[in-house]
Parts: structure tokens; C-alpha cells; sequence
């Protein structure tokens, strides 16, 4: 076992009553990444989005997580409140099912920094353009196990569960494993 | 590389179904800076005179501002400019929303269109990809339905749809141009775009907009941004609730509205109800909108929630802003509820809540006064509420009576003739005006309503206090932070001002020191409509974030190019001054600089004639309100001075200076 470990967890909460659909966040956040910083601005580049259906009454910020190289197995659809959301609404992965969190030139992944950078800023720059407090920020700290190092063969299977899909090793691996 | 601006027009002929993107010219751009000042140069070389709003010719321009899409807060206007089948003049009638924004990202700073085409059609811009689509599936359908059912067809939710309704495939001479969120509404643009045959535009743009120093540009966004969070816990001191804040009018927001029901006019803008506010109708009033109002939201990149969405039961929800809430309600003499509910209708349709409400005011008065008769109405039903929807579903259709009141006050009246003029009183050059008489002269207004050429006052006011504090102390008060004048004599003027007395209306602020007053007012207004930055944010609130100090700053650090407060101030008169020229092309003299005679019950004949010539020689303008071949020069606008001479409505060498 690893050792224990302190780590500090950012959060963004974002309440979702207090949304006024602006989109500043998806702009500043674009022009933030920009490079050289600030000379551009599209909120398609942005790491947030904000899912808006005004006339659903409809305004959930949505940050890029973690980029998913396979599709899932199956889509989920949440209705709240009797208000239905679009297909994984929630989800942060930019996946190859769907158009979202992906640069629109090349196509590759986008991801929440939490505007990493060097000074570090107070706070991520969507929290302080939201100046309706739909975001905020919070920082904790939490104890955690330190990870240990993967072996090459983690690795390797690491990667290959990247590619297709953890089901469809574990499967590979089950029929595989019957042959024998 | 262009900065700020994309460089690129998309140019639509609609008859031939042709599209093409053009370059445009970077020194037009510091000439007219963009939006309302390239628009007003593109129509007086592209449109003369003899044009027609309704003939192919007309060309129908809906622009971004040049610093649209840009971080700076509350940029997101939409420019629409034509020529208005109702006042026959330049119409450039604006939204806020999202559509400008999206039109740069998409690559293009404006869109024109020429021609008309046979068949009902959309424009959908993707980037790169634009395309004219058939919409005859669409053809009577809302222009919230319109919207909804393009971005379903397309299957892009993200796209943003500028659309008109019913009432502008009809050709309304009031018909607007909806957005959802947002509408460009007076001066009839929407009858402009049903005429063309075009019943939407969508775009959805992934793509950048670049700044020339960021560095610089963003701490002017941030400096914006915390004045703007300054002025929301610091509301200005001394003026009625509804003018302490910033954004448009918080109507959506606010349940007190004692202000608006009591001084403003109800009917066709005839009865003044000054008692009618009490306790039993307040808790009535806020039981509707707080039953009706879902949520109040904003426009892109901006935090101020001047708008808000409205589910009235049994009816589709819709989202309106700002004085809507109540020109449906006071023209029928009805409540809240009924405004809310007949704008759900008036919105779908397409028409502009200022005229449409007094156009059926109009109606019934003319009814009441037996120049209309139930002949003229068959099936008109008893009651006030059911005529005004009535009238409305005629009117969006132009069917019998419809068809003639469909055309605004105005020319019905002349239609209908037998003393019906008598009854459209509330216009200046052919266009309703808001609901308001009022006792004496105010000068400054005077000359706003007389020579303001968006003909809607909201559009033109805004930076001097409507009216004097009482107390010296409190004028001193105002002064203290008021850094957004552009000279100091401001601040004396506001100072001096005395509700009573020598220093009082009309004779106080004096002819000369009104000139200054409205010059100003109108150049931060016209600054606005070329950046395509809201008002609610600039022109229209007392002390805003953006003023004519930091404005240079933010072009210059924005576009790249240099820009001072002398240079903007001249470029703002250049395009200003431009808008004046198409009108004085187009007929526009002094004899239609005049608010609607019954707007004051107290005038000042003698006053006014002095006000109007003095702010004319101000402004580089003859006695008949031309602008002279001597102040054109100084413009860098001699083609314009050419043209008149050549139509002879300047003749050489007898151009001076009025009463020069």
C-alpha cells in the first residue's frame, strides 16, 4: 500500500438556479487559452459549455473532463423537474460520440485546467467573470493514498481499455482465457 | 491580419440565389468604425433616392459591431439597416441577443442582401458554408416556432436564428426582427425582410476573433467588469428607481410600477391614469409575473439580466424585455395579464410593441369616434381584450381593416381620412412614439425628438439627468464621481440647473448649453451602434461603464489601429452625419424635425425656432437642417456635397451656415 498523501481538491459548484445564460464563462475561458493569452477569443475552443434551452428554461454549465477515446456502451438522458436534457447533458468526457469539448480545427481534446498557471490565479477565470455567482469556487483538502507506479503490463492493457473499451477487454480477455 | 473585425462580407443576391464573400476595406473601418457607420456608407453608395423599400433594390444589411465577439462586456448588437416602408427613411433598428456574436465567429462582420426571391427562403451560415435553403414549410409559422424548427431541421442546437413572423411576410409596416432573447423592432425592418422573401437567418460560427493587444484589451474588460459590479451595489441617488441602475430598464425584474402606469399614457396615448396605482393592483400585477416569469437571463457575454422568460398559462413560453411588459396592457386600459398573454401573440407574429398596441388603440378610438364603423369590423367581438387580439390577428394578416391599419397611424389615418388624422397624433416623421404628454417645454428633449433620427427617444438619451435635483447638496453629490463627462462644463450645467427659478426650464440649460447636451447624448449613442455595444451598458444609463474616455482605448487596443477622443468624436459625426445625408437625399427637411404637437401642453414657439437653429449651425447644418458643403468637407465626406449639389438640393456657393 501507498502512503498517505495531502491533496488539494478545486471545485467549481456551479448552481444552476442562478445561470443567466451569458455564456461569459465559455469567453473568457477561449480567450484565457488563447495563445499568446487573451489575443483571441471563441467560445467554441472553450472548456466549459454551457447547455442553454431557453424556452426549457434550460441553463446547466457543463467543464470538460477527462477525454474518453471509446463510446460508451449506452447514452443516458435525464429528465428533472419534468425538464428532459439532451443525450449525456452531464457527461464532461469529450468522446467520440458527440462534438463537444473538441478544438473545432483539429479535433483534439479539450480539458479544464482550472486555468492553471504560473502565477497561480486566485481563482478560475469563468468564477470571476460569472458575476452572477452561478459559479464558484472552492478548495479543500483531502488525505490520500499515494499511487503506486504501474508495470509495464498495466500499461499496456491501460491503453489497449483506451482504445476499445473496458468490456470489450474484459470479454477478449474471458474468451481468450477459455481457449486455453 | 484584421483585428476585431473579420474583414469579410457576405454579399446575398436573392433574386439570382448568388452568395459571395467579400474583403472589405480596412480604411472604411477607420473611417466609419463598423456597424451603423459602414451600414449607413454602403446604403448612401448603394441606394439612391428613387429606391423603394419594397423594391429589389433596397438592400437589407443586418451587421455585427466592430467589437462584437470580443471579451468586452455587453457587445453583442446587432445592427439591421434598410430603407423603412413606413417613414420611407434610413432604418437601423438594433438587438441585443446572441446572433452577432455568432456571425463573427462564423467569419463575417455583415450580411447584405439585394434582390428579392421568388419563393420563401432562409440563409444558413455554417462557417464556411453558406447556403440559401427553402423555407416555404416555415411560411406562416412564429418566429420563436421558426427558430425552433430550423435549429430541429439542421440538427444544430448552438445555431442562433434572427427570424420575423407572420406579420413580416405580410409586410407590416411595423413588423420586427426576432431573436428569441432580443428584437429589432421599430422602423419596420421586418416588412423589408418579408418583402425579400427571406424568413430567417441562422448562423453557427466556430471560429476566432482576434484582438490587436490583448494585454491592454483585457485589463480594459476588467476595469469594465468591476465598475460594472460597482455600479450594481452603488445605484445612482436623486433620479426615480428606474434610472439609478444600468442595463435597459429593469422592467422584468421590478413589481413597482407606479412610475410607468401613472405618467405614462394610456389608450392611443390619450388618458393620464394618476391615481391608478394602489395597493390591490400591485399584489395583483406581481402575482402574475410572478407566476409567469421563469427566470430573468441576459444576452451573450454580459452579466446585467435585463430580460426574462415568460410561460403565461396555456400559452407557449416566450422571452421579452424591458417596456413591452406594458404598452399591450395601458393602450387596452387592461392588466398585466392580458399584456403578458397578447405579447406571447405579438412576439410570434413579429411586430414592434411600441406601434402595434397603438395602432389598435388607434383603431377602436376611431371606432368609438364613429369615423371606423362595425361594417368595418365585422365580427369584432364585444369586449376591449378580445378587439385587441382581434385586431392584432387581422392586422399580421393585412385582412380588411388589418390591411390598412397594418401600415401604422400615420398613412391608415390618411386612408381612412374623414378627421382620422386627428386621432394618429402620437408620431414624428411617420413613426409612434412612446406613450408620454407631458405639461412644459423640456428643451433638451425638444431638440432630441425633433432631430433624432432613430426617431425613438430612448435611443438618443441617456447621459445628462432627465431632470434638475432640488438641492444644490445633491447636485454636488452627483458631480463628485461623474468622470464619464467629456468636458467639465457638464458638471456646471448639472450644477446650476434649479427645478425653479432664473436657472430653470425652459431658459435653463441655455440654447447653447442644450447643444452640448444632446451632441452629446446622440454621439454616445451612435458610438454604440458602430461598436455594436448595448446601450444598457453605455448610452442609455446615468454613469456607465463605457464612456467616451475609455471607448479610444478600447478600439485602438481592439482593432489595431490609433483612435483618440478627438478622432472617435469626428468619425462618430462623420457616419452620424452620413445617416442625415440619405434622409435629406430622401425628402427629410426641417419641416419633419418636430416632436408630435401635443407632446408638451406648454411650448415655447419663439424658444424652439432658436433651439433648432442654433443646434443646426452646431451641427454644421443649414437653416433647412442640410448639412453644408463647408462642414462635409471637414467630414471627408465631399462625395456627399457632390451629390447634393449635382440633385441640387445644395446649391454651390449658397450653402452656408445657417443665418450665417
Amino acid at each position: 500500500m501507498g502512503e498517505k498523501k495531502k491533496k488539494k481538491v478545486k471545485t467549481i459548484k456551479v448552481d444552476v438556479d442562478k445561470c443567466n445564460g451569458c455564456r461569459a464563462c465559455e469567453m473568457i475561458c477561449s480567450a484565457f487559452h488563447a495563445s499568446p493569452q487573451y489575443s483571441s477569443n471563441n467560445p467554441a475552443r472553450a472548456r466549459i459549455r454551457v447547455i442553454s434551452e431557453p424556452l426549457k428554461d434550460i441553463y446547466v454549465p457543463v467543464y470538460a473532463g477527462e477525454h474518453a477515446k471509446a463510446e460508451c456502451m449506452g447514452r443516458d438522458k435525464y429528465v428533472i423537474d419534468g425538464k428532459e436534457y439532451e443525450e449525456c447533458a452531464f457527461c464532461r468526457a469529450s468522446c467520440p460520440s458527440r462534438d463537444f469539448f473538441k478544438e473545432p480545427d483539429s479535433g483534439l481534446p479539450l480539458r479544464c485546467d482550472m486555468c492553471e498557471s504560473d502565477p497561480t490565479l486566485e481563482k478560475p477565470l469563468c468564477v470571476q467573470w460569472c458575476t452572477v455567482d452561478a459559479l464558484t469556487y472552492e478548495e479543500r483538502e483531502e488525505e490520500v493514498e499515494e499511487e503506486l507506479p504501474l508495470d509495464d503490463a498495466e500499461k499496456g492493457l491501460g491503453s489497449l481499455i483506451d482504445k476499445h473499451g473496458l468490456q470489450k477487454i474484459m470479454d477478449t480477455m474471458a474468451r481468450m482465457s477459455k481457449k486455453d | 491580419m484584421r483585428y476585431a473585425e473579420t474583414g469579410f462580407n457576405l454579399e446575398v443576391d436573392l433574386t439570382r440565389g448568388n452568395i459571395e464573400r467579400v474583403a472589405t476595406d480596412p480604411r472604411d473601418t477607420e473611417l466609419y468604425l463598423g456597424g451603423l457607420g459602414t451600414n449607413a456608407k454602403m446604403l448612401w453608395d448603394r441606394v439612391p433616392p428613387e429606391v423603394e423599400p419594397f423594391s429589389p433594390e433596397n438592400l437589407l444589411i443586418f451587421s455585427s459591431g466592430l467589437l462584437c465577439g470580443t471579451p468586452a462586456t455587453g457587445c453583442n448588437r446587432t445592427i439591421v439597416s434598410t430603407i423603412s416602408p413606413q417613414t420611407q427613411l434610413m432604418a437601423f433598428s438594433m438587438m441585443g441577443g446572441f446572433w452577432a456574436p455568432e456571425l463573427k465567429y462564423a467569419g463575417y462582420d455583415k450580411v447584405i442582401f439585394r434582390g428579392k426571391s421568388p419563393d420563401l427562403v432562409y440563409l444558413w451560415i455554417n462557417n464556411d458554408k453558406v447556403e440559401l435553403r427553402d423555407a416555404s414549410h416555415l411560411r406562416g409559422k412564429g418566429s420563436g416556432e421558426t427558430a425552433e424548427l430550423i435549429r430541429k431541421e439542421l440538427k444544430e442546437p448552438k445555431a442562433q436564428i434572427a427570424s420575423i413572423g407572420l406579420a413580416g411576410e405580410s409586410r407590416v409596416f411595423f413588423a420586427s426582427i426576432e431573436q428569441g432573447r432580443s428584437s429589432a423592432s421599430r422602423g419596420g425592418i421586418g416588412a423589408v425582410m418579408g418583402d425579400k422573401g427571406l424568413k430567417a437567418i441562422a448562423v453557427r460560427g466556430t471560429k476566432d476573433i482576434n484582438v490587436a493587444r490583448p494585454a491592454e484589451f483585457m485589463e480594459l474588460c476588467k476595469e469594465v467588469l468591476s465598475y460594472i459590479k460597482f455600479r450594481n451595489e452603488n445605484p445612482v441617488e436623486g433620479v426615480m428607481a428606474i434610472l439609478t441602475g444600468l442595463g435597459s430598464p429593469q422592467e422584468m425584474a421590478v413589481h413597482d410600477e407606479k412610475w410607468h402606469t401613472e405618467n405614462f399614457m394610456w389608450g392611443n396615448s390619450r388618458i393620464r391614469r394618476k391615481d391608478f396605482w394602489n395597493q390591490e393592483i400591485a399584489a395583483k400585477w406581481m402575482e402574475t409575473l410572478e407566476t409567469m416569469r421563469t427566470r430573468l437571463i441576459s444576452c451573450y457575454n454580459c452579466p446585467m439580466k435585463c430580460g426574462a422568460t415568460i410561460s403565461p398559462p396555456g400559452l407557449p413560453t416566450y422571452m421579452m424585455k424591458c417596456f413591452s411588459k406594458l404598452t399591450y396592457t395601458m393602450a387596452a386600459m387592461s392588466d398585466l395579464d392580458f399584456g403578458l398573454r397578447i405579447a406571447q401573440n405579438a412576439t410570434e407574429y413579429g411586430v414592434d410593441g411600441f406601434s402595434a398596441p397603438q395602432v389598435m388603440a388607434f383603431a377602436l378610438e376611431l371606432l368609438e369616434a364613429g369615423i371606423l364603423t362595425e361594417n368595418d369590423m365585422p365580427g369584432l367581438p364585444p369586449d376591449n381584450e378580445g378587439r385587441f387580439h382581434w385586431l392584432l390577428d387581422r392586422i399580421v394578416r393585412r385582412e380588411g381593416i388589418g390591411d390598412v391599419l397594418a401600415n401604422g397611424t400615420y398613412w391608415a389615418a390618411k386612408q381612412i381620412g374623414n378627421g382620422a388624422e386627428a386621432f394618429a397624433h402620437n408620431t414624428i416623421k411617420k413613426h409612434e412614439q412612446l406613450p408620454l404628454k407631458l405639461s412644459m417645454l423640456n428643451p433638451i428633449y425638444f431638440l432630441m425628438y425633433s432631430t433624432g433620427e432613430k426617431i425613438n427617444i430612448t435611443q438618443i438619451e441617456g447621459q445628462f439627468p432627465q431632470a434638475p435635483f432640488a438641492t444644490r447638496a445633491e447636485r454636488e453629490a452627483f458631480v463628485k464621481d461623474w468622470f464619464q463627462v467629456p468636458d467639465d462644463k457638464f458638471k456646471q450645467y448639472f450644477l446650476d440647473w434649479e427645478p425653479r427659478g432664473e436657472k430653470s426650464m425652459p431658459f435653463y440649460p441655455t440654447v447653447q448649453m442644450c447643444c452640448d447636451i444632446v451632441d452629446w447624448q446622440e454621439r454616445m449613442h451612435y458610438i454604440d451602434d458602430a461598436l455594436g455595444m448595448c446601450a444598457g451598458l453605455s448610452s442609455f444609463p446615468l454613469k456607465p461603464p463605457y464612456h467616451i474616455h475609455n471607448y479610444p482605448k478600447f478600439i485602438s487596443a481592439g482593432a489595431g489601429f490609433a483612435m483618440d477622443e478627438a478622432k472617435l468624436t469626428q468619425a462618430t459625426q462623420r457616419y452620424r452625419t452620413l445617416v442625415r445625408a440619405i434622409n435629406i437625399r430622401r425628402g427629410m427637411r426641417r419641416k419633419d424635425d418636430k416632436p408630435p404637437e401635443n407632446h408638451w401642453k406648454k411650448r415655447f414657439p419663439e424658444l424652439e425656432k432658436e433651439l433648432l437653429d442654433t443646434y443646426y449651425r452646431f451641427k454644421g447644418w443649414n437653416n433647412d437642417g442640410i448639412p453644408t458643403k463647408e462642414s462635409l468637407h471637414d467630414l471627408g465626406l465631399d462625395y456627399v456635397a457632390d451629390d447634393f449639389i449635382k440633385r441640387r438640393i445644395l446649391k454651390d456657393g449658397d450653402d452656408g451656415p445657417a443665418n450665417g
